[in-house]
């Protein structure tokens, strides 16, 4: 720029911009041909084979049954609704799983940093276990060994309300009543109110410097509540089911089909191993001296954990955490392994009736992939919300 | 000051630790087992509960197992249908390996001492079990002798200890040709393939053929040319957001589809392209935090010193963002080793899949325990003694690195 006579543009090969311009042109070039070649062998395959690409196949009947559903299911029933059966049973794997693993991943987590030498040990031991053998031995041990292996149910007896026998779990479970969904407007309403009653006497126990007992109103309020609500509506949101014993199967509670026990036991017990690792990480990467702060400052042990350790620990262990749960829902597939009707294994089974494969697996990724970046947007809201405020 | 106080003061002041106290067992119970009330009911309960479960595990184990249905199939469980004829190659494979072992544990010790006993271990082992045959024993004793010739060489030769990363190379194509014939032994198609040696054999393929595949795609993510960028995110995002098992599925499916009219290939080698789809996602992931970790004014040094972006990426960034990324990318080895079980669920016969033909013969009917027992073992075995390696790993790397 500063003389234009003795410095020449360089030529347009020379130039980075352009360079950089003409490299990805050839990149995507070379990515649009071996796309275009895979897509034309496809098509000639499919030609051959007497099968254009099309989603019309959708609307037919499945004709098969499904063993496991949420809702109604008939082979009489299309294949989308098969696939949507599927669909929910994943995610009621996933679902079910991320709550059961989250719990024992917490408190394996916490058990490894226990000053009980025994509890430490037995912790590691189950971790070291279960996390260095594959998920589908796992399962396949679950379902073959021990499920399959247990007493048939006409051996069994029901003991306070479970049965456990080679047809699966039955525990008591809860029946709705007619008035659920009025007392869950309730509910809300009581909790919205419980909480403002708390906020308002909290603020004048700081103003007037008494005790005022703030958490005693909240529960009060709760308390109160709902016996209003008991004497008006006449029942209780939902009543207890005690599973019966009928000879060859069960009445009542709530029955875990064995397939759907071993592919959840094995998740839990697999994925928590490596939650319990989060955690215990998380929690040590909390410094030491705003522990012994806390504890120079006279808190309890279980208040420093809460008011503390966890508020921080949680910050480095939501990301993490949330690539598990990813896990989790992902290795839900595996289910096909032993039975149970998931997206998978009803996606391959539609597969094989209809021969049309691009189309199905298609939908199966894309399912998959919706199922995943819904968690990641659930878990960065509350990453961000528990985020560290800095300037 | 002579120079004697000074290491004096020296050996008093080394540690900055307090010297560790001996604790009297009542103590150590006092402080580790009953320090509360709370903790002393644990304790008991815990107590009970391990005794409990080891009694019934010992006794499993010991009296109840029919261990016969592994000693029966050892074959099966280790190379599945490979001819038997050509088993030798197998066995010289394994030769091969184990000399490699012994070379770099003679070399460089570190790291490799761990694998190196753990091999050893596994030989001793397995020459005493007693439904081994002879012929078994003897190649065995091979493979120590082996490992021996390894060291010697390995300790002899200080040249070997620049080299003996990339003879690992050599080595891999060495065992396929030994294992496949490339033609010219008798081949071997891979569909006779199975067992642990197929196990094996489809980690370190995937392992070593995703490699490359991963650092090109997370070099593409932290490019700054948009196409390359845009690309490389969709396919990593799109491989790590779907399961393993829809992975394989397709690429059983689709690959032929794919291929040219008239143009074949094996469920192994589709089981192979499946799993190295899926892992260079994983591993581009890793290699990304590695890249990440590079400082900036690293690759605005090298461009100051005239170093054109390529060789900036090969010779300054890569080399010092790979060294980050080795203990993350143990861990990945491990849950590629340990996801190779998913191949049982599209027919192929791995030390999984043979588990489950095992199980299904009526001859072993109800020895499904045992069968997946010894399968999870051996899988255990593997994979702790890599998870010991890799802590092992980052410990000695972070040293010196901050």
């Amino acid at each position: 720029m500063a003389e234009p006579s003795t410095h020449k543009r360089p030529p347009f090969w020379r130039n980075q911009k352009y360079l950089n311009l003409i490299w990805q042109l050839l990149f995507l070039v070379f990515i649009i041909g071996f796309i275009v070649f895979l897509a034309t062998n496809a098509m000639a395959g499919l030609n051959r084979a007497g099968l254009g690409l099309s989603f019309q196949f959708l609307t037919n009947r499945a004709s098969f049954p499904i063993g496991e559903t949420v809702v109604s299911f008939s082979p009489s029933d299309t294949f989308v609704r098969a696939l949507y059966v599927g669909f929910l049973n994943t995610l009621k794997v996933s679902i079910v799983g991320i709550v059961l693993t989250t719990i024992v991943g917490v408190l394996v987590g916490i058990s490894r940093l226990s000053s009980n030498w025994l509890l430490r040990t037995l912790s590691t031991w189950y971790i070291e276990i279960f996390r260095n053998t594959p998920v589908l031995v796992q399962i396949f041990f679950w379902y073959f060994a021990v499920m399959l292996a247990m007493p048939r149910i006409q051996d069994v007896n029901a003991n306070y309300g479970f049965i456990i026998s080679n047809r699966g779990f039955v525990f008591p479970w809860f029946d709705a009543n007619s008035s659920l969904w009025i007392w869950l407007a309730l509910l809300l309403v009581l909790l919205i109110a419980a909480f403002l009653t708390f906020k308002w006497k909290n603020k004048q126990q700081i103003e007037q410097g008494k005790k005022l007992y703030p958490s005693l109103w909240l529960i009060g309020v709760l308390i109160i509540g709902i016996g209003v609500g008991y004497l008006v509506l006449g029942e209780f949101p939902a009543s207890l089911s005690l599973p019966e014993h009928t000879g060859t199967g069960s009445v009542g509670g709530y029955r875990f089909s064995p397939e759907f026990a071993a592919i959840l036991f094995a998740l839990v017990m697999y994925t928590a191993t490596y939650i319990a690792e989060i955690v215990r990480g998380g929690i040590l990467a909390v410094p030491k001296g705003q522990i012994e702060a806390a504890e120079a400052l006279g808190l309890s042990s279980s208040k420093i954990l809460r008011f503390v350790t966890f508020p921080q620990a949680i910050r480095t262990i939501i990301p993490p955490v949330t690539s598990q749960y990813l896990g989790l829902a992902k290795n839900s597939s595996l289910a096909v392994a032993v039975g149970y009707p998931d997206l998978f294994s009803v996606g391959s089974t539609t597969l094989n009736q209809t021969g049309r494969a691009i189309e199905v697996i298609t939908i199966m990724l894309l399912a998959y992939l919706t199922i995943s970046v819904v968690t990641s947007i659930i878990m960065n809201i509350y990453n961000k919300y528990t985020a560290l405020v800095e300037r | 000051m002579n120079t004697e106080k000074l290491q004096q003061i020296k050996s008093t002041t080394r540690s900055p630790m307090p010297a560790e106290v001996r604790l009297s067992p009542g103590a150590w119970l006092k402080k580790n087992l009953f320090y509360s009330w709370f903790s002393s009911i644990l304790t008991i309960t815990l107590l009970a509960l391990a005794v409990l479960l080891i009694k019934n595990i010992a006794g499993w184990t010991f009296f109840t197992a029919r261990w016969e249905v592994i000693s029966a199939n050892f074959k099966l469980f280790m190379v599945g249908q490979y001819p038997i004829e050509q088993l030798w190659r197998v066995w010289t494979a394994l030769l091969l390996v184990s000399l490699f072992i012994g070379l770099t544990y003679g070399a460089k010790r570190g790291i490799s001492t761990i694998m190196f006993f753990s091999v050893t271990t596994v030989y001793l082992v397995s020459i005493v079990l007693p439904f081994i045959s002879g012929s078994s024993r003897f190649w065995l004793v091979g493979a120590l002798v082996s490992l021996g010739v390894g060291v010697g060489i390995g300790m002899i030769v200080p040249y070997l200890k620049k080299v003996v990363g990339y003879a690992w190379i050599l080595c891999f194509i060495l065992v396929l040709f030994f294992i496949q014939g490339f033609g010219i032994l008798p081949e071997v198609r891979t569909n006779t393939w199975g067992g642990l040696m197929l196990t094996m054999m489809l980690a370190t393929i995937a392992i070593v053929f995703s490699f490359p595949i991963g650092v090109l795609f997370a070099l593409g993510r932290a490019s700054k040319l948009p196409i390359v960028r845009t690309i490389s995110v969709i396919y990593i995002e799109v491989i790590r957001g779907v399961p393993l098992i829809t992975i394989l599925f397709m690429a059983q499916i689709m690959v032929p589809l794919f291929l040219p009219g008239g143009v074949t290939v094996d469920n192994v080698v589709r089981a192979m392209v499946g799993l190295v789809i899926f892992n260079s996602a994983y591993i581009a992931e890793n290699v990304r935090g590695g890249l990440q970790s590079v400082p900036n004014s690293q690759v605005e040094a090298s461009h100051a010193l005239g170093l054109s972006t390529f060789k900036t990426t090969v010779f300054i960034v890569l080399p010092q963002a790979l060294r980050v990324t080795i203990p993350s990318m143990v861990g990945q080895s491990i849950s590629i080793l340990k996801d190779t079980t998913l191949v049982a669920t599209v027919g192929l016969l791995d030390i999984l899949g043979i588990g489950r033909t095992v199980t299904s013969n009526p001859e072993f009917l109800g020895t499904q325990k045992e069968v997946f027992v010894f399968v999870a073992l051996l899988f255990w075995v593997i994979c702790f003694t890599m998870s010991v390696t890799s802590r092992k790993l980052e410990r000695s790397l972070s040293v010196g690195h901050n």
